[in-house]
């Protein structure tokens, strides 16, 4: 029997590919977009340890900053 | 109509009907119990909109992605799990592993791996007291309910009614990392409205559960009993209702809705409590099905109201005091 290209179960397996592939396109944009939403979040951090840094801060007015 | 023509159609026909069910992306997304997914999606972004922080509006999202995620792969659990009993009754036999167009195995592969994938990722995302929450929430649902009370105990609606309550506090401790008294009433809401919400669903869907073997309060202890459980659990249900109008997320839009629709709720109970069977089979369960319908209402309305009294303060237009 020839093989029926628009049968059924060709366009569920299609279906099913393009919705599978989006899904990862998808999951790569998330995890992209939640790594540059950490670091933006993260800009008073010091990288050994990620911990906020009294340096880091803006100087407050009559004291030098980073030095408290 | 030439003899060849008619062969061919027959033999076409045939062969459809002899292909292999194979499932379409529909089918997965069947799987995550979309309906359900809505109302987890809405109350966990209540809480999370509710809850006294803020956090970047994309990691709010990807918050609720992923508590979406996590109950759909319950969802997929459960179906792996259940597609015996979902295979006999009416409501649950076109589903996607009893009607054949995904198999067991993928059900259950699907279902893990987005159960771990989702709460690996809310916790990177945000904090891991949410994501220990919505990974609690995940074994509570298939595991407790679903492997353990649903076939076990007439109690099944009401202890596993747990897990369909977390959302809202899992949303609520993805911005803050804690549990309080406003995101534990969120909570109880939900978790008192369950009972009563599936017991009237239970009353006029009554051959279905009795077919399946399902041990609900219907079948075990009968349709007067069941009657009785709505109202009491109704009338428990309204002080939870009203106490959350007393915590930080509630406000005068919250109470006056919560008055009204508490108000309705009991009425709707007692007419179910004062009524026979022979009454309610006269009428083909309208009352049932009213309040079961109305009971939607109560749950989306209720949530809706603490979204409208956070506009109504950050507009500057609340009522002081509260």
């Amino acid at each position: 029997m020839a093989i029926r290209e628009q049968s059924n179960l060709h366009k569920r397996r299609l279906s099913r590919n393009i919705g599978v592939g989006l899904s990862l396109v998808a999951f790569c944009i998330i995890v992209f977009g939640m790594t540059v939403s950490k670091i933006r979040e993260g800009s008073k951090m010091e990288a050994f340890d990620h911990q906020p840094r009294v340096s880091m801060t803006p100087a407050i007015e009559g004291q030098s900053g980073g030095t408290q | 109509m030439s003899d060849a023509s008619l062969d061919i159609r027959s033999n076409a026909a045939h062969a459809t009907q002899m292909e292999p069910k194979e499932a379409s992306f529909g089918d997965y997304v069947l799987l995550m119990k979309p309906r359900v997914m809505s109302l987890v999606v809405f109350t966990a972004l209540v809480g999370l909109v509710a809850a006294p922080a803020t956090q970047p509006l994309f990691i709010s999202f990807c918050a609720i992605l992923f508590i979406a995620i996590g109950a759909g792969a319950s969802g997929a659990l459960n179906m792996w799990y259940d597609a015996d009993i979902d295979r006999v009754m009416k409501r649950t036999a076109t589903r996607p592993v009893p009607s054949g167009r995904v198999t067991a195995q993928e059900a259950f592969q699907i279902g893990f791996a987005l159960s771990v994938m989702s709460v690996a990722f809310l916790g990177l995302a945000t904090n891991w007291v949410a994501a220990g929450l919505l990974a609690f929430t995940i074994f509570f649902y298939v595991v407790i309910y679903t492997m353990w009370l649903k076939r076990a105990t007439p109690q099944n609606i009401v202890i596993g009614g747990a897990a369909g309550a977390f959302p809202p506090v899992v949303g609520w401790a993805a911005v803050t990392g804690d549990v309080t008294l406003a995101s534990a009433l969120m909570f109880g809401l939900i978790f008192m409205w369950t009972p009563p919400h599936f017991w009237a669903l239970a009353l006029f869907m009554k051959s279905d559960y009795h077919k399946a073997d399902v041990p609900m309060l219907t079948v075990t202890h009968g349709r007067a009993a069941t009657r009785r459980h709505i109202w009491i659990y109704t009338v428990l249900l309204v002080p939870v209702a009203l106490g959350l109008g007393l915590t930080e997320v509630g406000g005068p839009l919250y109470m006056a809705a919560a008055v009204v629709l508490n108000l309705i709720f009991l009425k709707g109970a007692w007419d179910i409590r004062a009524r026979s069977e022979e009454q309610a089979e006269a009428d083909h369960y309208a009352v049932e099905k009213k309040f079961f319908r109305f009971s939607l209402y109560y749950l989306f309305l209720h949530f809706s109201a603490i979204l409208g009294d956070i506009a109504l303060r950050a507009a500057g237009l609340s009522l002081g005091g509260w």
